[in-house]
Order: C-alpha cells, then structure tokens, then sequence
C-alpha cells in the first residue's frame, strides 16, 4: 500500500503543467482555520497536504498549570461541538486513576447529555455540510433544533456552549425543575424532525449526485489512517466504543450502530443521520430508566461538598477549602481513557505524579486522526469534491490544534 | 491509593497474550511490563520497536490493528528523560496494550512507525513538534503545530509555560 500522501506539495518538483493552490486557512467550507495545499492539474487534485496548527493554543502545556478540576473547563474548549463528551472522556480518566465509584443516576444524567450533545454536534455538521454543497434551507431546519438544545444545555449549566457541567466525581448540580419534561418533549418530537432533513435531502437528485461515489474510503484505508467514527463506521468497520468497551454505564442501553460499506459521502451522511436517530433513543432510555439518588461520589477529599453543608458543617468547610486552595492529589500512575465522540475516538491519557496538578495530560483527538485520510480521499478527484470531502469527515479545528 | 497494586513482574504478566508474544519472539525486546487500573504497558527495546509492533499487528491471534495515538512524556530531569507511549487496539480482541520506549535526553531519536501505520505520521510529527524527539525514517517530519520557525520544543519540562519572553 503507498501512502505517498506524506510527500511535501511544494517540494515535489512539480511538473509545469501543475498547479499550487491554496485552500484556507480563511475558507467557508474549511469549518475552521484548515489550510490545504493543493497541487492541481486542471481541475483535478493531484496531491494535497493539509496544514494546521493556526488554532493551537497549547492546552497540553496549560493543563500541567492547573490542578485537575481546574482542567475541567479548558476541556470543553478543544472540541466545542462536543463540550460534554470532553468534559466525560476527562472525568472518566480521572476517576480511574483516582478509583473513584460514580452513582448511578450520574452516570445516567451522563449519557443522556453526552448523546444530546452527539444529536447537536451532528445537526451543526449536517447543516454545515448541506450549505456547503448548496442546500441552504437545511442548515435553517437544523439550527432550529439546535437551539432548543443549546437552551435546554443552558438550562442545566447556565451556558450554551462552554457547558463544564460534570465534574471529576459526578457533575455538578441537579438539573432544574421541568428540565426533564422538555428533554422528553425534545426526544419525542427529534425523530420527525431527522424525518424531514431526510425528505429534503436522502432522496433528492442533487445531493445523490454532488455526495454518492465521491471521496471514496477503504476499509484498509480506514484503520491504517487511523480513522474511527462515523467515518470508519461509513467504511464498514463496525466498532463503537460505547458498545465495544462501555463506559460510564453505557452497557445498560439498547441501541444499534448504523455501518455502512460503501465509504463515499453519502454513507457517511447515511450512518450520521442514523446516528441521530439511535442517539435520540438513547436518552429517552436514559430519561426513562433515570435513577434517584446521588449525583456525586462519596468521596469527600475529591468531590466539593453542597453548598448547604459547606454553610453549616465545619469539616465540609474544610474540605472545600482545601480542595480549593490546594487541589487533591491523585495517586501516581498513568491511564489512557477513550469515549466515543461524535467523531470518533477521543481518548485522554493522563500521567499523574501524585501531585494535584496533572504531569501530562494528552487528548488523543478524533479529528486530528481523521484529518490524515483526507488527501488519501480526496488525490485524483475535482476540487469540488474536497468541499464535499472536508465536510464528510466532519473535524473541529479546535479538536485538532488544541 | 489505587485499589489493586500494580503488577510490575513479567512472570506474573505472562498470561497476557501480547507480552507472552512478544517474550516467546525475543524475550530482551521487553524491558519491563506494568499492569496497572487493567491497563497493560510494555517498555520495549528502543532497537526492537519497529518489528515489535509490526509482529503485534500481524499475529493473527493477536491482531492489534490499530494505532490509536502516540505521544511521549519528559521526565525532565531524571534520565532517560522521555518515554514515547503508543496506544494500540485490537478491535478483534477488544483489547488495548501501550508500548513505551524510553530515550536519553542526549539521543532523542527512535525508529518511525509509519511504515507499520501510515496513521503514525501525524503523531510522529506532532511529538516532533512538540518535544524535538526525531524518528527514522519518518517521510516529512516537519513542524505540525508550531510555526516552521519556532525555537524549542514547548511540551518538554524546561520550557515555561508561559514561553520565553
């Protein structure tokens, strides 16, 4: 197999024929600062080499400043399409390092806003996606749903989109009143809303032509590049993490993951749109079977206490002073924990020195693996399939530069 | 502390399938081997890396198909100072390893993996960027974050986190 996409562009001696193009890092259809060089021939993209790192703002290196629950809030800042499934894959790592017993109903609060924030992270794709390829009324359909999900995330956190809403130990106040009634009412209208995205796209002329047979990926191709996801998933590799290796509960849900195995866009518009469908049946559940009790661990050196006690207890005081003030400290070793993101593997590998303040944080980020397929997808095709292609794999630039 | 103790022996690791493979194929390629929160890390031999992970991807029992993310961490200032870390996967056994090899300041150099996982590439290029270790044979290790003209390596532990002003 030739992965002769690592050649540079610009140091390839180009034939004259050839052209250089550069694509970005200012585009519309780029979703992001992505800047691509293109060598072309006529219209046809001969190679491509993506260029990134114009977003990167160090988080690695800021994580090792801050004490862990500190680092909470800069998670959601990587993938901001995702902001809880960030917030879940940090938590989870920490807790295992820290051994920590989550209750259930946060587990099950858990799942329920990590498959809601997959519902808005795909609406925000698909609408992006449609507009690039020219269906503008659908980006409208879907930041339609969108707000209301943005207003039910502010309902619970108090922000739309920088959510921080768990915490390491549990997640970090009790949903308000009625928000569990609108969930339900969100839940039981979403499926005839993804009906309508579909009536306006699955079947129409346009779309099939601008998206079937285009940017096409092998299954080989796939896991050699390291792609997971709705992206591999379109390319008929059947692995998803929530049902391959569950976490944080997810083994006590029913649903399905949509594969696909012809690995062109539309497959993967299929499997997202199916995504969208399972994912809603996965907080239903969640709100059905939605257990009482504790949201937090009982783990008073780690988790803050309420605010209740910390005003009437003098020994929650003192812990929530010192968790404050000096962090806890976590035993020293190292975990790698990975989540299954709206797009693919998001893994967090944390190194602990025993110290409060983490030694090495490091996010294996789906988008930033992903990424490498796109020249392989995209050589030999027109430039106007790298719109459709770049929207296809679905990447958050602040996922990748982090 | 963490509820069940490391296992740090090799011996008792034995039932493992990847180091089991790894030792019954060269038993000094695997330095050292720690169980620990039920993950598996294996500190292989700088030399032996490349063939190493080649075996672990072919072996048909063991099938560790995919490399899920490499990295490195500085222990400056003790030595060896870096240990590069590489998560793989076995989709067919659901199971993860991590291989480590560990590096001297002076010598930061090790073997690419892209021609093992063309997925390496990204990965080799960012830990390049980031912490100024450089793998052989690597098809354009070039500056992926930082910009081409950057001086230093800022996730190394001697570097500020505010930066040099």
């Amino acid at each position: 197999m030739e992965y002769e996409t690592a050649t540079p562009v610009l140091e390839c001696g180009a034939e004259d024929r050839n052209m250089i193009l550069n694509m970005g890092p200012q585009h519309p259809s780029t979703h992001g600062v992505l800047r691509l060089l293109l060598e072309i021939d006529g219209e046809t993209v001969v190679r491509m080499m993506p260029d990134i790192g114009y977003l990167h703002t160090g988080i690695e290196k800021t994580f090792e400043a801050k004490f862990y629950q500190q680092c909470v809030v800069l998670t959601d800042r990587m993938d901001y399409l995702c902001p809880m499934t960030n917030n879940l894959a940090y938590c989870l790592a920490v807790e295992k390092l820290l051994g920590l017993e989550i209750p259930p109903r946060a587990q099950w609060l858990r799942v329920m806003l990590n498959e809601l924030t997959r519902i808005n992270s795909h609406l925000v794709w698909l609408g992006t996606h449609a507009l690039d390829i020219g269906a503008m009324s659908v980006f409208l359909y879907c930041f339609r749903e969108r707000e209301e999900l943005l207003r039910l995330f502010e309902m619970v956190s108090g922000q739309r989109m920088m959510t921080s809403y768990f915490r390491i130990g549990g997640i970090s106040l009790e949903p308000p009143l009625g928000f569990f009634e609108r969930v339900k009412k969100f839940a039981a209208g979403f499926p005839g809303k993804v009906d309508e995205y579909e009536a306006l796209l699955t079947q129409n002329p346009i779309w099939i032509r601008r998206l079937k047979g285009v940017a096409h990926l092998t299954a080989e191709d796939a896991l050699a590049l390291g792609a997971t996801g709705p992206t591999a998933r379109a390319s008929g590799i059947d692995w998803d993490l929530r049902r391959d290796q569950p976490y944080s509960g997810y083994e006590n849900f029913q649903f399905r993951v949509p594969v696909a195995q012809e690995g062109d866009v539309y497959a993967r518009y299929l499997v997202r749109v199916q995504e969208l469908r399972e994912s809603t049946a996965i907080a239903r559940q969640a709100l059905e079977g939605m257990p009482e009790g504790p949201i937090k661990a009982d783990a008073p050196k780690v988790v803050l206490p309420d605010r209740e006690k910390m005003k009437s207890q003098m020994e929650a005081l003192i812990y929530h002073f010192k968790i404050i003030t000096e962090g806890f400290s976590v035993p020293a070793g190292e975990v790698y924990h990975a989540v299954e993101s709206p797009r693919g593997e998001m893994g967090y590998y944390i190194v602990s020195d025993g110290t409060p303040k983490p030694y090495r944080v490091h996010m294996r980020s789906p988008s930033f693996a992903n990424l490498q397929t796109l020249p392989r997808i995209c050589e030999g095709r027109l430039i106007a399939d790298v719109v459709a292609a770049i929207g296809s794999i679905d990447i958050v630039l602040g996922d990748i530069d982090r | 502390m963490p509820p069940v103790p490391a296992i740090t022996d090799i011996e008792a690791l034995k039932d493992r399938a990847a180091l089991a493979r790894l030792v019954s194929w060269k038993a000094e390629s695997v330095n050292a081997a720690r169980f620990d929160r039920g993950e598996l890390t294996l500190y292989l031999d700088r030399a032996a890396l490349r063939e190493a992970a080649t075996l672990l991807r072919d072996d048909p029992e063991l099938r560790f198909n995919f490399l899920v993310d490499i990295t490195a961490v500085d222990w400056y200032p003790s030595e060896p100072r870096f240990e590069v870390v590489y998560e793989l996967l076995s989709m067919q056994r659901k199971e993860r390893v991590r291989l480590k090899v560990k590096l001297d300041g002076a010598d930061p150099k090790l073997d690419s993996l892209t021609p093992v996982w063309p997925a390496a590439n990204f990965f080799e290029r960012e830990v390049f960027d980031l912490f100024g270790i450089v793998f052989e044979g690597h098809p354009f290790l070039r500056r992926l974050m930082m910009p081409e003209n950057w001086q230093g390596h800022p996730l190394r532990k001697d570097y500020p986190v505010e930066g040099y002003r």
